[in-house]
């Protein structure tokens, strides 16, 4: 994704982390980073999710992408277990570059405190804090 | 752009060429009876089909690497002034030496009385380098500066145990060569990153707030990976004293300071020397390498073994000694790797020592300085510094650190494009995205073999690429042209590993 | 210069930028520079004083080996073109070297047996602490169960190293010369990080790997689940390969060992290499530099540095190890060897060590006041017991030209070890050579013993 977005209906992590909550279902949430996190990172090679079943810890990193010469800790933007990986990236992991609020998601997470997501920006908060 | 015949040439390894029977060696006779190979060996231990290495004649395995060393660029052709690398020319006197049957094929484990003057050359090449460094005792031991580092937070942490101290906390700067931080955690300690100030030394307040009965030790280079002289290195070391931890010197700078400064005056109480640096051991396209450590009083106790000692018998400078090597010692760290250390880079070290005394020594940190200081009044004047400024002070000590910031907003090139556009005009680039701190950072480190000459052609060189950017920024983005590869995917190799030949 | 710089005097550089009081105010204690010739002859002088195994029938081995290293060797790795460069920061300028490493990681593999190797570490004995880590960095468990009969040095280093990363180390005896199966199956339970030995083992015995790699590994028949296992790690002697079964298939999962065998000098100890390989599962946990097949912008093949987010300058305090600087050139020089000895020269020239080491043991331990320490097969080293005090033995040994090989005890300093004596038969001792050691030898001993009765 050439150009920088994003997307409304998310919530962001200063760490450059997003969470998007099911509309179906507000206890399950979706986790990637942002287009400034992959932006910054450059072209993603690796990249290592733990195990379904493994907790997380908002604020606390539960996964590591690589770029050829970076590395970067993923962190938590709310609590929980994890439910599912996207077992693509494993193959593909430039779909966090090409498409990350989309084919390039990470984990989804059976949240433990659903009222976290309070001290969660939205879109706007999140850009402005980057041009800070 | 046609392709020079090094392009030209087809990449095959060593694996690909020869044919089935053909060899270079031939084996000795087999002079003695013959056994049933089962009572030898029995075949549940044996390897069932021969390992495919290669089959080549001699002329083609010559060939082959001969051909495979003209892809390489080396010291020994051009300037290479690669930051924090010191590579100052290696004499060739020093290779005939370590060649010598004497030094070359003598037995690690030869007695002793067979091997004084092995041990005495390491004697006088620890009594040189304690003096060098301002601190009393050396180990020889470590293989590289890593290796040196690691030694020198394990003795600090067999330090404070001996004390009945259990501190699980060393600080590093954040402009720290990552072998720091990647020793500290193998050493089974935690990091904790010290801020650097506007002058581009260790933030003493941060310091301050972080120093406490936790930290082990501090682990500094001085000057440090911007080319900066901490002025406040005695201040730092009363801090770090005052709360009972060590202060640990990466000498991968020395260069600057050898006969001018020494780290034990400035505090340090443990320092490793990087021989293939300052020293001149030629580095072998990545080692062999060797990091002695000189330590103080209080950390003698726990040098790794073996230790070498010196006896005389009789009285009077002239009276014989007598060298060993010494193992037993409680309170060692024990061993870091196998036998005495990378003898043959001692003898090179040692051989350096001898060819240039007390006065030479000083006089290569005082001319790397002034050609660091003389390339950076250059590069001012031909107008870069506009486009890539000095990241830190005014003046340096034997590097200097540039930004390239501004290049890639005013003239759309990366200081990588600027390294790759070098290697077109036949230089060895700076090293570049080192330290992390300063923005598209470019590090040069000239060191006291280059003439004015060659500064001057450097300088004109980086002028020149700027001024081409400034009117086709993608010559530099497309560089480099004339090398025998171009621009390499090194994302691909990334992301699908191919690290060995298929058979 | 000083004009463009803006300063009167080199001084005033150091005086603006260096406290008064850290100047070193007076000349460094050391004598003064000489010219080249009188360099020379200095070291000269002290290179006399040594006796190589060019002085003296030498049977020295316990970690290096007097192996001939054919003269393409030394003509390739005095090239300025390999000699003088750095790392290979800049790959396009760098592609000798980074081929080199790419066909050194490909030799290792087919020797060892295994599917990834990196370009080199320092030595045997810091590789096989840093397999240690690899372990302690994978599966966080703390404890490393050893054998006795990895190399002291070996055994020292990780024992140093082990103690910084907070990992127990545990000895498993030898019985009859080789581990104890027995033994060594107790030992390794689910708290145990890394199980390690040495092929051939430091007394010369070759080792079942296969049996030791086995009784390592959990056993699904009871119920274990399947990564409980610990790490597999055997101290290998590459040249011993030809040969012996390959580490790989017989279930270890790391191997490592020192390289000076492979056409490397003995330079006293070192500079050498450590060799590091492993299963692909380990591949992001590698220590050092790696090279990896690419394709230039052209399409050309070519080699870069690869992975190099396991590495200290990326990963910093995360990194799989902190090693930068290894033992590219002594790599080489392997690398060239093994192109030298080539397919079934590595084959031919074990088959001869086996032999002649077989010959020696033999006629040795029919001497009287000497025999096997061990009945174990071995390759290329053998350890004998003396009736008699081995210094001594040695001391009468050397007197007569030979050095009879190693004191065991003072080496290992266990007491069981009293009276051993560790020899190595390299292709460069002859028939004549091991006819005279036993002469001088069988000699030696005897007047100790007669020496001794005498008292």
């Amino acid at each position: 994704m050439a150009e920088a977005s994003y997307p409304d209906g998310l919530l962001y992590h200063p760490a450059h982390d997003w969470a998007r909550i099911d509309p179906a279902e507000t206890g399950l949430a979706t986790f990637g980073i942002t287009w400034y996190a992959q932006d910054s990172l450059g072209e993603v090679v690796f990249c290592e999710l733990p195990p379904p079943g493994t907790a997380v810890t908002a604020g606390e990193p539960y996964a590591e992408v690589e770029s050829v010469k970076a590395v970067s800790d993923v962190v938590a933007p709310l609590s929980g277990e994890i439910v599912e990986v996207n077992e693509s990236l494993a193959d593909a992991p430039q779909e966090i570059n090409e498409d990350p609020y989309g084919e390039g998601w990470l984990v989804k997470v059976r949240l433990s405190d659903p009222a976290e997501r309070e001290q969660l920006m939205d879109a706007a908060a999140y850009t402005s804090s980057l041009s800070g | 752009m046609s392709e020079t015949p090094l392009q030209h040439e087809p990449v095959l390894t060593v694996f690909q060429k020869g044919a089935e029977g053909r060899r270079a060696f031939q084996c000795p006779e087999r002079d003695v009876p013959e056994v049933d190979p089962e009572q030898l060996l029995p075949a549940r231990l044996r390897r069932s089909q021969p390992p495919r290495l290669p089959e080549l004649s001699e002329p083609e395995i010559v060939r082959h690497y001969v051909r495979l060393s003209k892809r390489n660029f080396d010291l020994d052709s051009g300037f290479y002034p690669l930051g924090s690398c010191t590579m100052k020319h290696n004499p060739r006197l020093h290779e005939r030496l370590a060649a010598l049957p004497g030094h070359a094929r003598l037995h690690p484990l030869q007695d002793a009385e067979h091997a004084q003057g092995a041990l005495e050359l390491m004697w006088n090449l620890e009594r040189a380098l304690a003096e060098i460094a301002g601190l009393p005792y050396v180990s020889l031991q470590p293989s590289a500066g890593s290796h040196g580092e690691l030694a020198g937070v394990l003795l600090t942490r067999a330090y404070h145990e001996d004390r009945g101290e259990h501190r699980h906390k060393v600080l590093t700067p954040d402009t720290a060569h990552g072998t720091n931080p990647a020793t500290v955690t193998m050493a089974g300690f935690e990091v904790v990153k010290l801020a650097t100030n506007t002058d581009g030394g260790v933030d003493l307040e941060d310091l301050r707030a972080k120093a406490d009965t936790d930290v082990a030790c501090l682990m500094l280079t001085n000057p440090n990976t911007l080319g900066v002289f901490d002025a406040n290195i005695q201040e730092i070391s009363h801090i770090v004293h005052d709360v009972g931890a060590t202060l640990y010197y990466d000498g991968a700078n020395l260069n600057a300071v050898m006969g001018l400064s020494r780290p034990g005056d400035m505090g340090f109480d443990i320092v490793h020397f990087n021989l293939h640096k300052s020293f001149t051991q030629p580095h072998g396209g990545g080692g062999p390498g060797s990091g002695p450590i000189a330590v103080s009083e209080r950390i003698e106790p726990y040098l790794p073994c073996p230790v070498i000692t010196r006896e005389t018998h009789g009285d009077g400078e002239a009276a014989p000694a007598r060298f060993a090597l010494e193992n037993d010692r409680p309170k060692s760290i024990g061993r870091l790797r196998g036998f005495q250390g990378n003898y043959g880079c001692f003898v090179r070290a040692y051989a350096y020592i001898c060819s240039l005394g007390a006065e030479g020594l000083k006089d290569a940190s005082e001319t790397a300085v002034l050609n660091a200081n003389y390339l950076l009044a250059l590069l001012k004047q031909e107008g870069v510094a506009e486009h890539l400024p000095l990241a830190y002070g005014e003046l340096c000590m034997h590097e200097f650190v540039l930004s390239g910031g501004p290049m890639k907003r005013e003239l759309q090139i990366k200081t990588l494009d600027l390294a790759k556009r070098l290697l077109d005009f036949g230089y060895h680039p700076p090293t570049v995205y080192f330290p992390l701190l300063v923005e598209e950072a470019l590090m040069v480190e000239p060191t006291e073999t280059e003439t004015k000459e060659t500064l001057d052609a450097f300088a004109k060189a980086i002028a020149e690429i700027l001024r081409e950017a400034a009117e086709d920024p993608q010559l530099a983005r497309n560089a480099p042209y004339t090398t025998p590869v171009r621009r390499l995917d090194e994302v691909g190799a990334a992301k699908r590993p191919v690290i060995r030949q298929a058979l | 210069m000083l004009e463009a710089i803006g300063v009167s005097s080199v001084a005033e550089i150091f005086e603006r930028q260096i406290p008064q009081a850290l100047r070193l105010k007076r000349p460094l204690e050391l004598p003064g520079g000489q010219s080249e010739q009188d360099v020379y002859a200095h070291l000269v002088a002290l290179a006399e004083r040594n006796t190589s195994t060019e002085d003296q029938l030498c049977f020295l081995g316990a970690g290096m080996y007097d192996h001939y290293v054919p003269a393409l060797v030394d003509m390739l790795c005095e090239r300025s073109e390999f000699l003088t460069p750095y790392t290979p920061y800049q790959p396009e300028i760098s592609q000798g070297g980074l081929q080199v490493m790419f066909e050194y990681q490909t030799a290792i593999c087919e020797l060892t047996g295994l599917e990834v190797s990196n370009a080199s570490v320092y030595d045997g004995p810091s590789a096989v602490a840093s397999a240690g880590y690899l372990a302690k960095l994978d599966n966080g468990r703390g404890r490393f169960v050893v054998s006795a009969g990895l190399h002291p040095h070996s055994l020292q280093t990780l024992r140093t190293y082990a103690h910084g990363y907070g990992v127990e180390v545990v000895e498993v005896p030898l019985r009859d010369g080789v581990t104890d199966i027995h033994a060594w199956g107790a030992a390794i339970d689910e708290q145990t990080s890394a199980a390690i030995f040495a092929q051939p083992n430091f007394y010369g015995a070759v080792e079942d790997a296969q049996a030791l790699a086995a009784a390592a590994k959990s056993d699904p028949a009871e119920g274990n689940a399947a990564d409980t296992s610990p790490v597999v790690i055997a101290q290998v002697d590459p040249l011993t390969l030809g040969v012996l079964a390959p580490p790989g298939q017989c279930g270890v999962d790391v191997a490592v060992g020192e390289g000076q065998s492979l056409g490397n000098r003995l330079d006293f100890g070192g500079p050498s290499f450590g060799f590091f390989a492993a299963r692909m599962e380990y591949l992001r946990r590698m220590p050092g530099r790696i090279a990896g097949e690419t394709v230039d912008v052209d399409g050309r093949r070519g080699f870069v540095l690869t992975l190099q987010t396991r590495e200290q300058h990326i990963r910093r305090e995360k990194a799989t190890s902190n090693i930068c600087t290894a033992q590219a050139l002594n790599a080489l020089a392997g690398m060239a060897y093994m192109a030298w000895l080539g397919r079934r020269g590595i084959v031919e020239l074990g088959e001869l060590m086996l032999a002649r080491t077989h010959y020696a043991r033999e006629r040795l331990a029919a001497l009287p006041g000497v025999e096997k320490l061990h009945d174990q097969p071995v390759m290329r080293e053998f350890a004998l017991r003396l009736d008699g005090d081995v210094d001594a033995i040695r001391r009468r040994c050397i007197a007569d030209g030979v050095n009879p090989g190693v004191d065991l005890q003072a080496l290992t300093a266990r007491e069981e070890d009293r009276g051993g004596l560790l020899l190595a038969i390299t292709e460069r001792r002859t028939r004549r050579d091991i006819d005279r050691l036993t002469e001088v030898l069988g000699a030696a001993v005897a007047a100790e013993r007669q020496a001794v009765a005498a008292l």
